[in-house]
């Protein structure tokens, strides 16, 4: 399956943060077919340095898509069913706004002035695109991690636009540790001089702090486990320790490696505004009285369905964050299913470890279909 | 948590179980129904799909949840003996516990539990009381295994031993309104001395 990014533009969008973009665009790919009825389409979210190409093979590059194993004809989310959109977050680096793209006013690319975002203003901007698409009601919003997130504050903000929604390995608030390590990230770049306050789009932009930055986020993707299993102690192209400071260790080169190749392909800059982005996400805007957050009017509880989901060795995005969720649905007589599914791989396991995963969203949807088409 | 590290045989599928048509015959189409210790989902989907009634289910194996699941179930891994507490009063018709009793830690505080999450609870379990029981214990003085009881002492996952007749008492102490009582020896109904000659009984409290 060969697949090409699209492109759409908006006037303008109000953010949370009290500023207004305009114009903005948003890059987004789509798989299979949208029904007569367009009751079949399903939003795919990304994680934090993800992209629109979601699956398939890329018209231009070749590449497959960064959710290739679940998205496509027999697979979970099976394109002869259903009409899968996934678009980049705004904020991005790639084909969205973002803090690289020119700002109309100056003609220069936006760096730090472009405004604050959050999650809540990913989701505004996905739903201008379901609307432009001419889909009212999405079966279903799903993603891992940040992508997580957003099919939360979909169910959240946009209850009557979204029948199901599957956040795995996600959390419903940042949690101090989350924060901290993004903080990490941030100081490695701002601490590289070619950073320059962010102005670095005519020059060298900052490799060795955004490369630092990466090989954290690489850790806390892992388990102790599987870098065990995948590195070990073993030596990178030698057989006794070089006793100098150049790359000895397998994880070393691995790390290294990892940090080189999101260089090129990640702007330093949007780095900083979609951790930040990630650390105010709160769904409870800072009370932690969750219930009320999933509450229509205050009253009545969502009615959309949840298929939470989490891994047993993920200790970024620990099972006790998406427990916390299950329990205030459970709470408010919510329909949720809710599996810790066993994974060593850490929180990178729903992105490699899909057998299991892909059984239960295959029969979440096909039920959330079922009951759709009843209804 | 203790089920859980125990090796747990498969539950049978719903046609080898005569308890789950009897709960079949009780739940009305429509009706809400948490069915703690759901297995694969089985008499969920069943019920779903013959009684159209809104499904929850609760089961501590995290490859039997994924089972319910991929079969449609909304079902969720979790304690029994911890779960219950997050439901508001009446949030069902009906809480199920179908031959899981013997299994929880807490078996008086999971049935106090059920009738204040549903309107009316359906508890049904294997009868220790039932002959080959008795006649397993007398001849051989070792933990019965039988066809009903069919583990060995050191994995089982049963933890409590109770007959109809223990059941009754404990409803008749606890003040919990027994309004049916179904006893089976294989898949039919009997009335006549049921802690001897049944296998399976099944109550509808509430």
């Amino acid at each position: 399956m060969v697949v090409e990014t699209q492109y759409a533009r908006f006037e303008s969008i109000a953010l949370d943060s009290g500023a207004t973009l305009s114009p903005v665009e948003i890059a987004f790919e789509t798989y299979g077919q949208l029904n007569p009825d367009r009751s079949n389409a399903i939003l795919i979210t990304h994680a934090f340095t993800g992209d629109a190409h979601a699956a398939g093979i890329s018209h231009d590059g070749g590449k497959p898509g960064w959710w290739d194993n679940m998205i496509g004809h027999g697979k979970a989310f099976d394109t002869e069913r259903y009409f899968v959109i996934c678009s980049n977050v705004l904020g991005g680096c790639q084909g969205t706004t973002g803090p690289g793209s020119i700002n109309p006013a100056t003609g220069r690319p936006y760096a730090m002035s472009f405004p604050v975002i959050t999650i809540r203003d990913m989701v505004r901007l996905q739903r201008m695109l379901v609307a432009k698409l001419g889909i009212s009601q999405l079966l279903c919003v799903a993603g891992g991690s940040m992508g997580g997130m957003q099919a939360l504050e979909w169910a959240v903000s946009h209850p009557e636009m979204v029948r199901s929604v599957i956040p795995i390995a996600t959390t419903w608030r940042h949690s101090a540790q989350q924060i901290a390590f993004n903080e990490v990230g941030r100081q490695a770049i701002m601490a590289d001089p070619d950073w320059n306050q962010g102005e670095y789009y005519d020059s060298k932009p900052p490799a060795r702090g955004l490369s630092v930055a990466r090989m954290v986020g690489h850790i806390t993707y892992m388990s102790d486990e599987s870098m065990r299993e995948k590195f070990g102690r073993r030596l990178r192209e030698k057989e006794k320790f070089g006793f100098d400071f150049g790359v000895d260790f397998e994880v070393e080169s691995y790390l290294r490696y990892r940090g080189n190749q999101f260089v090129s392909r990640f702007d330093a800059n949007s780095y900083l505004y979609i951790t930040k982005a990630e650390d105010y996400f709160d769904l409870t805007n800072g009370t932690g009285r969750l219930a009320e957050a999933f509450r229509l009017d205050g009253i009545t509880p969502v009615d959309t369905r949840f298929l939470v989901i989490s891994f047993t060795s993920d200790w970024l995005y620990p099972s006790y964050q998406s427990q916390e969720i299950v329990r205030v649905l459970r709470r408010l007589n919510g329909d949720i299913a809710y599996c810790d599914l066993q994974s060593n791989y850490g929180h990178d396991a729903f992105l490699v470890d899909v057998a299991e995963q892909t059984e239960i969203v295959r029969g979440f949807l096909n039920s959330t279909a079922r009951i759709a088409k009843a209804a | 948590m203790a089920a859980s590290t125990i090796a747990i045989p498969q539950k049978v599928a719903l046609t080898e179980r005569p308890d789950f048509r009897v709960i079949g015959q009780i739940v009305e189409p429509g009706a809400r129904v948490l069915d703690l210790g759901c297995g694969e989902g089985e008499l969920l989907a069943w019920l779903m799909e013959n009684k159209g009634v809104l499904a929850r289910g609760v089961e501590i194996s995290a490859s039997q949840v994924r089972k319910a699941i991929s079969r449609g179930v909304s079902a969720y891994q979790g304690d029994i003996d911890e779960g219950l507490a997050d439901y508001p009063d009446r949030a069902f018709d009906y809480v199920i516990l179908s031959q899981t009793l013997q299994e929880t830690r807490s078996p008086l505080q999971v049935l106090k539990e059920m009738l204040r999450v549903g309107r009316r609870a359906i508890v049904s379990f294997p009868n220790f009381g039932h002959w080959t029981v008795r006649r397993a214990m007398l001849f051989t003085g070792q933990a019965p295994k039988t066809k009903l009881f069919p583990y060995d002492w050191y994995n089982s996952p049963n933890i409590h031993f109770l007959s109809i007749r223990d059941f009754e008492g404990l409803c008749a102490e606890s003040s919990f309104p027994i309004a049916e009582r179904y006893f089976l020896a294989g898949s039919s109904r009997i009335t006549f001395a049921p802690n001897l000659l049944a296998q399976t009984a099944v109550f509808l409290l509430g």
